[in-house]
């Protein structure tokens, strides 16, 4: 596993230390910062490969950090948040976050999270395939709709992939938490609903009546192209 | 009926009815009475005055017969009956034994009681008696005439007027007919007032009894408008003073719950910032104690758990006070049973340790998130409290889902059975120190009435019995 450049922003600095230091023993390169301005002046020049975000941070937040971080690039976001149940989460997976961790967070899960993320999406031999206006290119990890490049993250190209592997079929959040996301845990079904909400944002016409992913109520998502 | 009659209406009606029918009634009575006296004097006192001028006329002898008179003849007798009757009037004499009636005579002897014949020598006398079932005046008096020596001596003719009152009964039966028409009347009048009155007195009570309740099911805010200043408007007053009084410390007593409670919650996510920091550097921590000597090792490991244990009580008072602050929130999804405790298990560590019996397919319509929470809390507690082995079971009831995690330990004692779910209370608290939050239950069982459901508990030979239903959402 390659070591990962990681854009890490936290104010308290007892806990960024301890971060740091943690991470670090796991592998990783990480650059800190104390909060959300600091950092994004950083993250051209840095070029990080994903970013750990705090969402309570002085001056802007975490999630505002992470939308403005998602107007530059697809750089991966987990969000690092203080309850698992409150809006902070879904308002920061709806801003663009790949992932998120309650604290206190133990390392080898942060250090999980982080390896699930950065997994590269499998390239396949068959390359392109094309549903009407949307191309999907598996070699180069490509997608673009009506001749234009669309920019996914490497989970939403992830998710895409995944859904498009199995067309016609209902995939249930469980199994895409698991292949997608390497979360055992069916509780965060979150993050998939947020994701295909960004997917589709991204490759619908028309997000709100979509045509190719759609929502199987009670049991999942299924991708049938029109 | 039984109510009408114990209630405050109802002794008002009752009350209010009974004095205005007696009070007319007292009225009409002694009217009736003062009406039917005159009205029987006057008759009585214009027969007697006819009869007397009647007798005065008497133009044959009897009695005592001066010189040159004789006898009177049955016919003069009959004659002078005939003359005293009328309309309405009989008459009867009595002579030496004999009785003379007038043509019409209706009366005999026998129709003049002993007393009025005795009474009837020495004066005149009036008796009302009933005879063949109608009412009649009975005069009697002696005729008196005057000797040779001018002093008016008994002559022994008796003279019996019997004057029909058939009249009077008649005036006085439209007279009583009118007085109980009138008595109706007033009672349906006293009825009417009764009702309206009751119904003036009792609407303010009402009001009251309805805002009392009202008051009572918590809506603190409750006031009535007060009108007048009779006692039922004083009472309104106090009742709002009351009220408001309550309200007040009411509401003083839930901004400082309220505020202990913010407190906790604040506390807690105080705690967690250097709980993150202490966690992010737990593992490294773990891995070099490995190579210190065996105390200060011992003193890194101490260190850790309670780190551990710290933030299982951090993570566990934030929840309760989300449940305290009303924040908790369902987000229901359809979720395999089976998976879902498999997944609770796992990402702890005790998939070894647990027997899990269900059925795969079952399907529940949950919060994951809160089913994870309610596994992970009885599992635990039966992993940590109870003993081996543990065994945990699901299966879909008509009713809904039902869970039931069972541990063979040697069980909680009966007096503590109701307690379990009661924050901090923990079984042994006289022994062993027990390593849990104790709050683990408590959380468990907010989570499953957060579904509308419910956590029981039952002792068994050996250990304990923990069964949670959640209905079908």
């Amino acid at each position: 596993m390659p070591v990962a450049g990681i854009l890490l922003v936290e104010d308290d600095p007892s806990v960024r230390t301890a971060l740091e230091l943690a991470l670090t023993r796991q592998g990783h390169s990480v650059t800190s910062y104390a909060t959300g301005e600091e950092a994004l002046d950083h993250v051209r020049s840095r070029r990080p490969e994903i970013a750990i975000l705090d969402v309570m941070l002085p001056g802007i937040d975490g999630v505002e950090v992470c939308r403005r971080i998602r107007r530059l690039d697809q750089l991966p976001v987990i969000l690092l948040t203080a309850r698992g149940d409150d809006l902070d989460v879904v308002v920061g997976l709806e801003a663009g976050a790949d992932d998120y961790v309650v604290k206190p967070v133990e390392p080898r899960v942060l250090d999980a999270r982080i390896r699930a993320i950065l997994r590269r999406a499998e390239s396949a031999t068959s390359d392109r395939i094309s549903f009407g206006d949307l191309v999907i290119d598996r070699g180069a990890l490509k997608v673009s709709l009506a001749g234009k490049e669309i920019h996914l993250t490497p989970t939403e190209l992830r998710l895409l992939l995944e859904l498009v592997r199995h067309p016609g079929q209902v995939l249930n959040r469980r199994y895409l938490l698991r292949v997608v996301w390497d979360h055992t845990h069916v509780a965060d079904s979150r993050l998939v609903d947020a994701c295909v909400q960004r997917v589709r944002a991204k490759i619908e016409p028309r997000p709100a009546e979509p045509v190719f992913i759609h929502t199987v109520r009670g049991f999942g998502y299924r991708f049938s192209p029109p | 009926m039984i109510a009408f009659l114990t209630g405050l209406r109802g002794r008002l009606v009752i009350t209010f009815t009974v004095v205005a029918v007696a009070a007319s009634a007292l009225v009409a009575g002694i009217g009736f009475e003062l009406a039917k006296g005159a009205l029987i004097e006057r008759t009585t006192k214009t027969a007697v005055d006819d009869l007397t001028k009647d007798l005065e006329r008497i133009d044959f002898a009897v009695g005592e017969l001066r010189p040159g008179e004789v006898p009177p003849s049955s016919e003069e007798l009959t004659n002078l009956a005939n003359a005293l009757a009328g309309p309405d009037r009989h008459t009867l004499l009595e002579y030496q034994d004999q009785y003379y009636r007038d043509d019409e005579g209706l009366f005999g002897g026998g129709d003049v009681t002993g007393e009025l014949r005795g009474q009837a020598r020495s004066k005149l006398v009036s008796q009302r008696r009933m005879i063949d079932g109608a009412l009649w005046l009975v005069l009697g008096t002696q005729v008196y005439r005057a000797g040779t020596d001018d002093v008016a001596r008994p002559t022994g003719l008796l003279v019996f007027e019997f004057v029909s009152l058939s009249e009077e009964e008649r005036t006085l039966a439209n007279l009583r007919e009118a007085f109980a028409q009138a008595g109706g009347i007033t009672l349906l009048i006293a009825l009417t007032v009764a009702l309206v009155s009751a119904r003036h007195v009792l609407l303010p009570v009402g009001r009251l009894s309805a805002a009392a309740q009202a008051l009572g099911r918590g809506r603190l805010d409750t006031r009535l408008p007060v009108r007048g200043k009779d006692e039922l408007a004083e009472l309104t007053a106090h009742f709002n003073d009351a009220a408001a009084a309550l309200e007040l410390s009411v509401s003083e007593l839930r901004a400082l719950e309220a505020m202990s409670r913010r407190f906790v919650a604040d506390v807690s996510h105080e705690l967690r910032t250097p709980l993150t920091a202490m966690t992010a550097v737990a593992d490294m921590l773990a891995e070099e104690a490995e190579r210190l000597p065996e105390q200060p090792a011992k003193a890194v490991r101490l260190v850790l758990s309670e780190v551990g244990r710290l933030r299982e009580l951090v993570e566990h008072l934030i929840e309760v006070s989300r449940f305290d602050a009303g924040t908790a929130t369902l987000a229901l999804e359809s979720v395999d049973v089976a998976d879902a405790i498999c997944d609770s298990l796992e990402v702890r560590g005790w998939s070894d340790d647990v027997r899990v019996q269900a059925p795969a397919g079952v399907v529940a319509n949950l919060d994951p998130r809160r089913f994870d929470v309610i596994v992970a809390n009885l599992v635990g507690n039966a992993l940590k409290h109870g003993g081996q082995p543990v065994l945990i079971t699901a299966r879909s009831t008509p009713n809904g889902l039902e869970v039931k995690v069972r541990d063979h330990g040697e069980g909680i004692p009966p007096e503590a059975l109701p307690h379990v779910f009661d924050r901090f209370f923990k079984v042994g608290t006289g022994r062993v120190r027990s390593q849990g939050s104790g709050l683990g239950l408590s959380i468990a069982r907010a989570n499953a009435q957060l579904h509308g459901g419910t956590i029981s508990v039952r002792p068994q030979q050996p250990g304990t019995l923990f069964t949670v239903w959640l209905p079908h959402a």
